[in-house]
């Protein structure tokens, strides 16, 4: 077992990834960026979900809520849900090929964003824009090089 | 599959149990976030937690603009020093100008003493994380508690009005600008007096000035200024410029937009202000009014005497709109309407279209209840109207409270 090192690296990633996530960028590349650090929380949930697994998705939420959203836990309980999706599926979605991957990516992704649009509508703070939902195609087709990228970090899948 | 689930339960229980008890806390946190300020301390910690993150989200731009300043050569230091020499002339020419303008205007406001500004002190931050994606407009600066900030305080540039603290961490505070589609400031057209409220689009180029009646006057060049009214931000300082009108025969409302002044996607530096309490142009009632359970002054203000002269102003209510307008901006000393004709068929026009607009505002999200004021004088409705819908929209404003001093 080499959970601890795979520890390590999940942690290092995640932090860079939040970190691009909220790294100031002009607006049009802001506008199509990827969330970071949704899709390294998946890659992790998927490629050792013993590693860091639910309350991985749970933190990295609450960190994204501190840096950009109007309430704490939005991004949280968004996080979570699909963490444990991901948990659950994870051989499933290991399996396939990786363009079948990034259409499962993309269906997390709105999935997502869906569970962020009414978390803001209930809580009053809507945004109806449609661009709110650029991120989940980028995000999608950013999936491979993100995953092939994460699996150098990660001895056990090299 | 049911093996590897089966493994994974050896740590902590099984991931349908994690994922219901992390949701359950998620949810939780996000009632209480939602409900009232138990959470203020928890996100205070976790944005101390989360510093050395800003700190090297903030640092490729810090470090860029530490090699262009290392590198910019001696003439281009020198061209930017003579330049900023001229526009120091320059500044100071204006304000010698504005000393005894202010002066002029107290004195015409009975005054016996010239008021000192209304900013007392400020602060420069800069700018760490921007979130400019027309869906929020919010920036991070890098000044918190530890500088003295507070929730709800005045931020500006050189040019104009930015926006104001929502959240303050120790190091950090988040800035909701005027154009964020959820802010809401109360202005003032500065050349007729005419306040209402200034709504931000989600583009860092416009404001929407939705709640002016069709005959409104307004037109395009209008210079947009603060009104002091929802007790965030003083009276008087500069916020954007009209640009355009469009009146629509079957609109009751004019649909009117402005560009502000500051200019929000190019800035690095922003100005935090405490403003002197006690201030005729100061925000009114800093933490004392709450737009939820309203406010007393607010809500039983007497009908004015009509005949109020205007240097009785600082005492009374609403006072007759002319001087009352002159007497709330005296930040920015203006000299009212140069014809003393002009003002009166001015009000009248605004208060037959006042009903329709206030009619059109409680469809608007949000209406806060305990912000209703007995039904103004005729000549009153335009400002009851900008009153009341201040703090409507304005729910982010910690205390909108119209001032029952000044107006």
């Amino acid at each position: 077992m080499n959970g601890g090192e795979a520890r390590g690296a999940m942690l290092l990633t995640v932090l860079l990834a939040l970190i691009l996530t909220v790294l100031p960028l002009p607006a049009t590349l802001a506008l199509v960026r990827p969330m970071f650090l949704v899709l390294t929380v998946l890659y992790w949930s998927i490629a050792s979900p013993r590693a860091g697994g639910i309350a991985l998705g749970f933190f990295s939420g609450l960190m994204l809520d501190v840096f950009q959203s109007p309430v704490l836990g939005e991004h949280a309980l968004a996080l979570t849900t699909i963490t444990f999706v991901a948990v659950r599926e994870h051989q499933k979605i290991r399996s396939k090929p990786a363009f079948q991957q990034s259409l499962i990516v993309f269906a997390v992704l709105v999935a997502y964003e869906a569970l962020l649009f009414f978390i803001d509508g209930w809580t009053h703070h809507p945004i109806t824009s449609w661009q709110r939902w650029i991120h989940t195609v980028t995000g999608a087709i950013l999936w491979a090089p993100v995953a092939a990228l994460l699996n150098l970090t990660n001895d056990r899948r090299r | 599959m049911a093996f590897g689930t089966g493994a994974s339960s050896a740590r902590g229980g099984s991931p349908g149990f994690r994922f219901t008890l992390y949701a359950i806390l998620s949810i939780v946190i996000m009632f209480l976030d939602q409900k009232g300020e138990y959470l203020e301390q928890v996100r205070y910690a976790l944005s101390i937690a989360a510093q050395p993150i800003e700190m090297a989200v903030s640092s490729p731009s810090a470090a860029w603009r530490w090699m262009q300043e290392s590198l910019a050569t001696r003439d281009a230091l020198k061209a930017e020093n003579t330049r900023l020499i001229t526009r120091n002339r320059e500044l100071e020419l204006r304000s010698m100008r504005y000393e005894a303008l202010a002066h002029e205007n107290d004195q015409l406001r009975g005054l016996q003493e010239a008021l000192p500004p209304v900013a007392e002190r400020w602060i420069v931050a800069e700018i760490v994380d921007i979130q400019l994606n027309g869906l929020r407009q919010r920036v991070l600066v890098n000044r918190g508690t530890r500088n003295g900030l507070f929730k709800g305080q005045a931020v500006l540039d050189d040019k104009g009005l930015i926006g104001q603290t929502t959240h303050v961490g120790p190091f950090s505070a988040e800035v909701i600008l005027i154009t964020d589609p959820e802010h809401a400031v109360p202005v003032q057209i500065d050349r007729t007096g005419l306040r209402t409220i200034a709504v931000g689009t989600g583009d860092t180029a416009s404001l929407a000035l939705p709640y002016l009646p069709a005959n409104a006057d307004v037109k395009a060049g209008d210079v947009l200024t603060t009104s002091g009214l929802g007790g965030v931000f003083p009276a008087g300082y500069p916020v954007g410029r009209v640009v355009e009108v469009h009146r629509d025969a079957v609109q009751p409302l004019a649909q009117v937009r402005a560009e502000p002044f500051a200019t929000m996607n190019t800035d690095r530096e922003v100005m935090l202000v405490w403003f002197r309490e006690g201030h005729p142009a100061a925000p009114v009632s800093l933490n004392g009014g709450d737009a939820k359970t309203g406010n007393a002054n607010m809500q039983s203000q007497p009908v004015p005497p009509r005949k109020a002269p205007p240097p009785a102003a600082p005492a009374t209510a609403p006072a007759a709109p002319s001087p009352g307008d002159a007497a709330a901006t005296p930040a920015q000393p203006k000299p009212p309407t140069p014809k003393p004709a002009k003002p009166a068929p001015e009000p009248k026009d605004d208060a037959e279209e006042g009903p329709p607009s206030e009619e059109d505002i409680p469809p608007k999200p949000e209406p806060k209840p305990g912000t209703t004021q007995p039904s103004p004088p005729k000549g009153d409705a335009p400002q009851a109207s900008s009153q009341r819908a201040a703090p409507a929209r304005s729910a982010r404003a910690p205390a909108a409270t119209p001032a029952p001093r000044q107006q």
